[in-house]
């Protein structure tokens, strides 16, 4: 690679890692008007509104969960409470066959694509209804059918896997992306780099969506990145690169439909920043007040995503304050019912131990499982004894 | 002696070894002011300030790299992998580096002074990414001492003894018993020494013997076969690399039977390697084939995690089974 004359020197220049300031899109003010000379993104009343309705299930969701996990109900939780435009928006912008590859506070798209509320539910009570047969702890959600990943607890490791994913959509001929999402803090694993730099060189339609929250558990950004984020490494790997407010529908809807329209035309991978909060704890083991103040949290809440989008709703004249009580109140009613079917059903069989480890069991894990199965029927009352009933 | 929990009495090895060796540094991911996700680190920041107990970037390659530079500039490098499923991002620099830094260089360079602490094993209904129990693939590696503590009072001296050995050592800490495990533990100095196993209780049918939480398990079915009149001799482990041939095979010609027990799956697991060592040593004087109570060769469930761990009723049947052979 040899420069053009105009930027070679001939004396020492420094370029700081502080050079590179990347631009923040905005699009609706907090009190739901857009910025003066905001362009909006594609958006209809039908749109809109399927985009409010999967934030506001995804915040009851939160909400009851986080509940049901104080009362021992569930093991644990992860809410996306203050993260919903950043995730529904990017969703939203998604055509059904473009792949989504989580990192695991990302519910909101999974609903947007579709998921039943029982199907949140099998998953989070890990009953013999899950899809992923109770092998993972909650929130460890997948869905063949729905083009989502299931999700892997080690962090970034999807990161390159959705450049591989998104290669393979290009070459089977298909007029898809692969969409992954990850935390600033995931940002700094190895795959990270890998993945983005496999995606560029290799020209894969795959959108990397970075969810700046502020924290990875206690860590904030400042010990987790110098310089100006996470969007410079994108301009540093040769990738189109763009900033949003990440608590702004209409902004991350706009710079994900722009993503996905170069990935699609061009082949090549685009790097989203969305900036916004964790507003509650990193999980349900968590407590924040070990690390952050109140205040902060309070300042962040003046910047509801939810409240934001709804106001613009309001203004549009698609959306009334009857309408959204009436929604809520379904939503909160539509959960609680299926906690209390959830869990109740079985858990699932106890050949499913075995199952899955490959194409087909082999013959060492049958033996294994023959075993199990006999220990336990000698200590009958030592082992749950509905594993496997019909549900 | 105070009484400590495991994490106490892990947080207090630290101190003491940060407040004995100025080149001592404590870092990981939310280890810092947070003291860790399980609290092992609090108050280290406040005591000894930002510059030696640390929160890393999310990197545990990253992590361990640092460390490894650290160690071989003559630091005391005490790295956390907040879960030992996390380990694997720092496989390579764990396993090509740190192992191999003083045998490659002709002992021109070495990590001696590094030590990783990471939290292992189920029972907490975690699932396969909070559970998992990776010792095996590190004693495959010549150049890293591996340890795992089964009580307050052994993490203390185990830690402090791993951190001042020569040679990097990756330190395996039971989660399960963190908050569970409490006993008297002395609040000043003292070490254990590593590669040394210990007889916890003598007998005379079988030897028993484990490592970390699975002591606990292997404790309570020998009690069980006491009740029936089987008299076991327990044996904890304590270092996996290079680990104590001699205590152990003293104590199965003694016996005459042995069952070994961990959590991670049994194949490939380190009980083979033991039982293929003890089954050359005490060859003739052994009276039933040596057993192996462990994990299923699947990975570790989270529903069905009951039937899927080495549990005592197993240990029990197994040491019945030994005995009647
Ligand atoms: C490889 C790996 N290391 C550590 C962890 C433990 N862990 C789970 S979530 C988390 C923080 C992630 O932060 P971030 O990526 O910023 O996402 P956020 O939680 O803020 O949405 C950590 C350290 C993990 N799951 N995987």
């Amino acid at each position: 690679m040899s420069l053009e004359p105009q930027h070679q020197v001939h004396k020492a220049v420094m370029t700081s890692g502080h050079a590179l300031k990347i631009p923040e899109l905005k699009i609706l003010q907090s009190d739901g008007t857009p910025y003066p000379g905001a362009t909006l993104p594609d958006i209809d009343q039908e749109l809109a509104l399927k985009i409010y309705d999967t934030a506001v299930f995804t915040r009851v969701l939160d909400e009851r969960m986080l509940a049901a996990q104080r009362q021992g109900r569930i093991s644990f939780y992860m809410t996306c409470i203050g993260e919903e435009a950043a995730v529904v928006g990017s969703a939203a912008a998604l055509s059904q066959d473009d792949m989504i590859m989580a990192q695991y506070r990302e519910q909101a798209a999974l609903r947007y694509r579709g998921f039943t509320t029982e199907q949140f539910m099998n998953q989070m009570f890990s009953n013999v209804k899950d899809l992923g047969k109770g092998r993972q702890m909650p929130i460890h959600y997948g869905s063949n059918e729905l083009n989502y990943m299931t999700v892997s607890s080690p962090l970034g490791t999807q990161i390159p896997q959705a450049a591989g994913y998104a290669y393979g959509q290009k070459r089977a001929g298909k007029e898809a992306v692969t969409l992954c999402y990850f935390g600033e803090g995931a940002a700094s694993e190895g795959d990270f780099h890998a993945g983005l730099n496999m995606a560029a060189v290799l020209n894969c339609p795959a959108i990397f969506f970075c969810r700046n929250n502020g924290y990875a558990i206690s860590t904030p950004t400042s010990e987790q990145f110098a310089g100006d984020g996470i969007a410079p490494r994108g301009v540093g790997y040769g990738i189109n690169t763009i900033r949003v407010d990440g608590n702004d529908m209409l902004a991350v809807l706009a710079a994900t439909q722009q993503a996905r329209a170069i990935a699609v035309a061009e082949n090549k991978p685009v790097l989203i920043e969305a900036m916004s909060y964790r507003l509650g704890a990193h999980s349900s083991s968590d407590d924040p007040s070990g690390y952050r103040s109140r205040e902060e949290e309070a300042k962040w809440r003046e910047h509801d995503p939810v409240l934001r989008f709804k106001l613009w709703l309001l203004a549009q004249g698609w959306w009334s304050e009857e309408q959204d009580e009436a929604l809520y109140d379904q939503y909160r009613k539509e959960v609680l019912a299926a906690v209390k079917v959830a869990e109740t059903l079985p858990k699932p069989a106890y050949d499913t131990l075995v199952t899955d480890v490959y194409d087909t069991v082999p013959e060492h894990l049958e033996k294994q499982l023959q075993e199990t199965r006999d220990h336990m029927a000698r200590y009958p009352d030592h082992y749950p004894a509905d594993s496997g009933k019909e549900a | 002696m105070a009484q400590m929990n495991l994490l106490q009495a892990i947080n207090s090895a630290m101190d003491i070894a940060m407040a004995t060796d100025d080149s001592a540094v404590v870092f990981g991911e939310d280890v810092g002011h947070f003291g860790g996700v399980f609290r092992a680190t609090s108050k280290l920041q406040e005591k000894y300030g930002k510059e030696r107990c640390f929160n890393t970037p999310l990197t545990e390659q990253g992590i361990i790299g640092f460390a490894n530079g650290l160690a071989a500039q003559g630091s005391t490098a005490i790295a956390e992998i907040q879960f030992a499923d996390y380990i694997f991002p720092a496989f390579d620099q764990l396993v090509n580096e740190s192992a191999k830094f003083r045998y490659r260089s002709g002992n021109e360079f070495d990590v001696g002074r590094l030590t990783v602490r990471t939290p292992y094993g189920g029972g907490i209904a975690g699932g396969h990414y909070h559970s998992q129990s990776p010792e095996a693939y590190f004693t495959h590696t010549p150049g890293l001492k591996i340890v795992v503590p089964r009580n307050p009072y052994e993490a203390k001296g185990l830690l402090l003894a791993s951190i001042r050995d020569d040679n990097p050592v990756v330190f395996f800490e039971p989660k399960r018993l963190y908050r569970a495990s409490v006993g008297e533990v002395p609040e000043g100095e003292y070490t254990i020494s590593l590669s040394k196993a210990e007889v916890v209780q003598s007998g005379s049918d079988i030897t028993l013997l484990g490592w970390g939480a699975q002591m606990e398990l292997i404790e309570k079915a020998a009690k069980m076969a006491a009740d029936i009149g089987i008299s076991c001799e327990i044996i904890d482990l304590r270092t996996l690399l290079p680990w104590d041939v001699d205590t152990v095979a003293k104590s199965v010609c003694k016996t005459g039977r042995l069952l070994v027990s961990h959590e991670a799956p049994i194949t490939g697991g380190f009980a083979g390697e033991i039982a293929a060592t003890i089954q050359q040593e005490c060859f003739l004087h052994l009276e039933s084939p040596i057993a192996r109570v462990c994990g299923m060769d699947t990975p570790y469930p989270l529903a069905l995690e009951q039937a899927h761990m080495a549990d005592h009723l197993k240990i029990f049947e197994a040491i019945k089974a030994s005995v009647e052979f």
